[in-house]
Order: C-alpha cells, then sequence, then structure tokens
C-alpha cells in the first residue's frame, strides 16, 4: 500500500526531472563545461583558430610555468597567507568561541554575537574601503602616527604590512561568524560533566582545559583539516583588492596570477596551466584531508 | 542557581566588551567623516562625534549620475539574481530530496563534484563570454546561481518534511507541482527566509564578476564603483582611470565614506532579519543525512 503511493513509472516521475532539469543545466554550464576548457592548458590557444583548432603543445606550458622563478614566489606568497590565518586567525576564533561560551548572562551573549557576526556579511570592497580610512595615507592611524611620534607609515604600499594587514582583516571580518560552529559543539557538551568537575573542585580554568576543549577537539580536528585541505585558495577577493604594484611582491598569489595572466595579458593557455595547477593541487589537499581525518577517527568531510 | 559574577566572568566580559568595540568603533568613524565637512577629517581632530554636521557628502552622492545609475544596477542584479537563484535552488534541492527518484545518487555526485573541483577562473570566463553575455546583467547574475552548498543545505530541509503529507496529497489527487507549490514551500518558509536573504547579500555584494564581465561601466553595480572611489585615494599607483572625471574630482574623504556607508547600508537594513534565521542556517549546513 505504501509503495504505491510513490511515483515509479516514468509518466509519474518526469514532473521530479522537469523541476531538476534548471538545476543540472545551470551544474553543466557553469561548473563542467569550463571543466573542458582545462584542455586549453596543453595546447597554444589562438583565438583565430578557436580551442578545437589551436594546436596542441603537450606539457611546454607546464614546464614553462614551473621552470620560472614565478612559481616559487605565488606558491610561497599563497601557502604564507594560508599559514597565518591558520596559527593566528584560527586560534582567535576558538578563543573567541570559549569567551562567548563562558558568558553566563544570555542578553549580554546575544547582543555581543549580534555585534561580531556582523561584518561577515560586508562585501570586501566595504572591508577594503573601512581599511583605507583607518590605514590610508591620511587615515586615523597615520594621523595619530604624526601627532603623537612623529611619523607614518605606508601601510598599503609597502611589502611588510601587507601580510599582518590581511590577517587583521579576516579575522575582523569573520572571526566572529567562525565561532558560529563551535558554539554548536559547545552546546552539545553534555552539563552534566561540568556539574560533575565543579563538586571535585575544579576551576573554571580547568573545566574549559579538561571538559571543554576535548569536547570540541573533533569539530577543531575538521575545520582544521579544512583549512589546510583549501591552502592553495587565498582569499582572492580580499587579496585582489589589497595589492598593488609595491606590494606584489608578497601579494601576488596563484589566483592573482592567473587574472594578471589570463585577464589582463590574454595569455588564456598559460593562465589555464597556472589555474589547472592550484586545482589540482587543492583537489588533492582536500581529499588528503579528508583521508587524514578519517585516519584519526573522525567522520571525515564527505 | 544564583548567578554570582566572579573575576573570572568579569574578565571575560571586559574583554568581550572590547571586541566588540574594536568591530564598532570602524563603523562609528564612517559614520562620523560622511557627516563631516572634508577639512575636518583631514584634521583628525574628531574621532567618532563630527564638530561640524553637514549633509553635503550625501546630497553630493544622491545628485550623482555615476553613483545613482550603479544603485540601479545593483538593485537590478540583485532582484534578478535572488529570484534565479531561489528557483534553480528550490527546484533542483526539492527533486533531489525525493528518495524514490532514479538517477538521484549520480546527480547528487555530479553537484558535489563542483565542490571540490573547478575549471578555474579563464575557463569560466571563457564560457561567459562564448555564450555573449559580457556586458549584460546576466553575466553576474547566471554562473552564480547556484552551489552545492546551497543544494545540500536545502534539500536536507526538505528531507526533513514529512512524506506521509506528499504521499495525502497524491491521494487526493494533487498533481506534484501542485503539491509542491501549496503544500511544500509553505512549509518551507523559514528555509527559504534565509536563503532569499543570503542570496540578496550575495548579489549585493557582488564585486570580482562584475570587474571581469562588465566592460561597459554604465552596467556596474555599486561594489565595483565604490572600489574606484576609495581606491583613488589610497594610491595613485592602483587607481585607474576614474569612471566619472567630475565623480574622482569631488571626492573628499567625506564623499568616500559616505559613498561606503551607502554601498552597506541594505546590509545593515536586512541584518536584524537575517540574525534570527542565519545561525541556524549555518548550523544546517554541518548537519550529515
Amino acid at each position: 500500500m505504501q509503495r504505491a503511493l510513490r511515483p515509479k513509472r516514468f509518466h509519474q516521475l518526469w514532473p521530479f526531472y522537469l523541476l531538476a532539469a534548471p538545476g543540472i543545466l545551470y551544474f553543466l554550464t557553469f561548473h563542467y563545461i569550463p571543466m573542458t576548457g582545462l584542455i586549453l592548458a596543453f595546447k597554444e590557444y589562438s583565438p583565430f583558430k578557436g580551442m578545437m583548432d589551436s594546436p596542441w603543445v603537450g606539457l611546454d606550458n607546464f614546464r614553462q610555468f614551473f621552470g620560472t622563478s614565478d612559481f616559487y614566489m605565488l606558491l610561497k606568497n599563497t601557502l604564507l597567507i594560508s599559514l597565518l590565518n591558520l596559527i593566528i586567525y584560527f586560534p582567535f576564533t576558538i578563543f573567541l568561541s570559549l569567551l562567548l561560551n563562558e558568558v553566563r548572562l544570555k542578553v549580554f551573549k546575544r547582543v555581543s554575537q549580534t555585534i561580531v557576526y556582523l561584518p561577515h556579511f560586508l562585501s570586501w570592497v566595504v572591508i577594503y574601503g573601512i581599511t583605507i580610512s583607518f590605514f590610508g595615507p591620511s587615515g586615523v592611524i597615520n594621523h595619530y602616527l604624526g601627532q603623537w611620534f612623529d611619523g607614518s607609515a605606508n601601510f598599503l604600499v609597502s611589502n611588510e604590512w601587507f601580510r599582518p594587514l590581511v590577517i587583521f582583516q579576516s579575522i575582523w571580518k569573520d572571526a566572529g561568524w567562525g565561532t558560529i560552529i563551535f558554539l554548536a559543539a559547545l552546546a552539545g557538551i553534555n552539563p552534566e560533566q561540568y556539574e560533575a568537575a565543579k563538586v571535585d573542585g575544579a576551576s573554571r580554568l580547568q573545566s574549559i582545559w579538561h571538559i571543554t576543549l576535548p569536547g570540541i577537539k573533533g569539530t577543531i580536528v575538521i575545520l582544521l583539516l579544512l583549512r589546510l585541505g583549501s591552502s592553495m585558495d587565498s582569499n582572492f577577493m580580499q587579496i585582489f583588492l589589497m595589492t598593488n604594484s609595491l606590494n606584489l611582491d608578497v601579494s601576488n598569489v596563484f589566483d592573482l596570477f592567473v587574472y594578471h595572466v589570463g585577464l589582463e595579458q590574454f595569455n588564456y593557455s598559460f593562465a589555464i596551466t597556472v589555474g589547472m595547477f592550484k586545482s589540482v593541487a587543492s583537489l588533492i589537499l582536500v581529499l588528503g584531508a579528508n583521508y587524514a581525518a578519517k585516519l584519526l577517527g573522525e567522520e571525515g568531510i564527505f | 542557581m544564583k548567578l554570582k559574577a566572579t573575576w573570572f566572568d568579569t574578565i571575560i566580559v571586559v574583554i568581550i566588551c572590547l571586541i566588540s568595540l574594536l568591530v564598532i568603533l570602524p563603523f562609528l568613524y564612517i559614520i562620523a567623516v560622511s557627516f563631516s565637512p572634508p577639512g575636518d577629517s583631514m584634521a583628525g581632530n574628531f574621532f567618532i562625534w563630527p564638530k561640524h554636521w553637514t549633509l553635503d557628502a550625501y546630497s553630493y552622492l544622491l545628485n550623482a549620475n555615476t553613483f545613482l545609475t550603479s544603485v540601479k544596477n545593483s538593485v537590478i542584479i540583485t532582484a534578478m539574481g535572488t529570484v534565479l537563484s531561489l528557483f534553480v535552488s528550490i527546484t533542483l534541492a526539492y527533486a533531489l530530496s525525493k528518495k524514490f527518484l532514479p538517477g538521484r545518487r549520480i546527480m547528487l555526485l555530479v553537484i558535489f563534484f563542483t565542490m571540490i573541483f573547478h575549471g578555474g577562473m579563464i575557463p569560466n570566463y571563457l564560457v561567459v563570454k562564448n555564450l555573449g553575455l559580457i556586458d549584460s546583467y546576466w553575466a553576474v547574475v547566471l554562473p552564480a546561481a547556484s552551489s552545492a552548498f546551497n543544494i545540500m543545505v536545502i534539500r536536507s530541509f526538505f528531507q526533513s518534511l514529512p512524506e506521509s503529507l506528499d504521499e495525502a496529497a497524491r491521494i487526493d489527487g494533487a498533481g506534484e507541482f501542485r503539491i509542491l507549490y501549496s503544500i511544500v514551500l509553505p512549509l518551507s518558509k523559514p528555509i527559504i527566509a534565509t536563503f532569499t536573504l543570503f542570496f540578496m547579500v550575495q548579489f549585493w555584494n557582488e564585486f570580482f564578476s562584475a570587474v571581469i564581465y562588465l566592460n561597459d561601466t554604465s552596467r556596474w553595480p555599486i561594489q565595483p564603483l565604490l572600489r574606484q572611489m576609495v581606491a583613488i585615494s589610497a594610491s595613485n599607483i592602483s587607481a585607474e582611470a576614474a569612471v566619472d572625471a567630475s565623480l574622482a574630482a569631488n571626492l573628499g574623504p567625506n564623499v568616500q565614506n559616505a559613498a561606503i556607508l551607502l554601498a552597506m547600508l541594505p546590509i545593515v537594513i536586512v541584518y536584524p532579519f537575517l540574525q534570527k534565521y542565519f545561525a541556524k542556517g549555518a548550523m544546517l549546513g554541518s548537519i550529515k543525512e
């Protein structure tokens, strides 16, 4: 009886396929057709001959890419920004989650959460604009540096300030939002554990160390691995806005290089080669991270 | 249990207050500069309370054609994008929520794979170009119509609805579209509200696809224009030719900060509505089947 109520034959099923069609068409057009463009990495693309008739060049583009010093610079810049995010932004998010979790006054907790989530919804352009208002040549910081210390700093057009600024922006924009997933994990810890610890005379700091942190260990490991898996992706929008010719030594990451080579110099084949290297390296990292998560006895990402 | 504040609670509250202050201060400063005459903020003699109030920056921006055009473009792109994204995501997620649908696994796999591998920037650009979308709003809207993540979250919501509901409707002779429209969608208000706001924010904040797909700057939404307006003051090195010479000539810090504020205003307005849904929505995404 139950079974008969579920559509089984095509004349009952076609409405579902019709509903799925626009979405599937979207994924095929804007995600899978671009993948076919990757063959241009093995060709010397000529707009006059088109994608199919451009001559094959084998691995020449890859050889050229790995042979330049650009490759090492891009790899270093990309990984350094990811690494800095991993050792500064990531622990800060956990720290903020622990703080919020310890707040006992419900109203205060809700208000402060509302405040720290907000920047997540602003565009990177707005964040960039705010950054200029503060760190620009005539920004507040430089004004007070001049007034109090007789000095000024070229925050936006120097190599040494680029990474600190970018990490600071990431924390300002997303650390609050990043606490959500930890707070969800924290809410799942059995309160009886805290009661027991209290009876045993544990201080709040001791409970955090022995109960709270172990309680979210799984979440921390998964998120850490996810971030490791995406080390090849820098936050392109953020970097794109913050970059200029005076900090290019440290700001040039894979995505930015692809943009310059492909869309400014119209060297499609070479840009696709670089992009493809990045996509494949990312794929390997993500699969590796997932494998590592499973080895550690966690559920894995997928 | 009575709450007794200890030194520990005090320290926590103080640290959180400091962090919150660090988030709020930039907003207050931006607002203050936007309401001050340009000379005041240059002198930097105030921080969050203007010494002299003026609406010059706002009246200037609201009379600047370039700026108004970009707002209009943003509104169009946001409206188009939100409607299209909702349509594409909901219909696909609904179909995929039906466990009896043959071919469901392969479709899910096809969608899921896009989360871990993609063609990249240039192949995407070539597809948009070959479809003849350059310089049309569709170039910004279509490539961002959905994502694997959206599909997964909406699908898991649909799966949480009782199946017996559809079956009862089917017995009563309702067609599948009718079931979706009159029964499922009204029950899905929370998830639809979440994603409506989610998509609105996404398209309002859209910046990069406008830069690469819209050569015709009269089609530009607000974000790329804002970037040009603020970049001019950051360094002449990175500033390209301004879209509108007269707009550039009048760029005081008050105008720039007023533009920043207007570009984030819709977000700040929808934020209270977002706040209610988003924390839940974000967690929904982490729930496994």
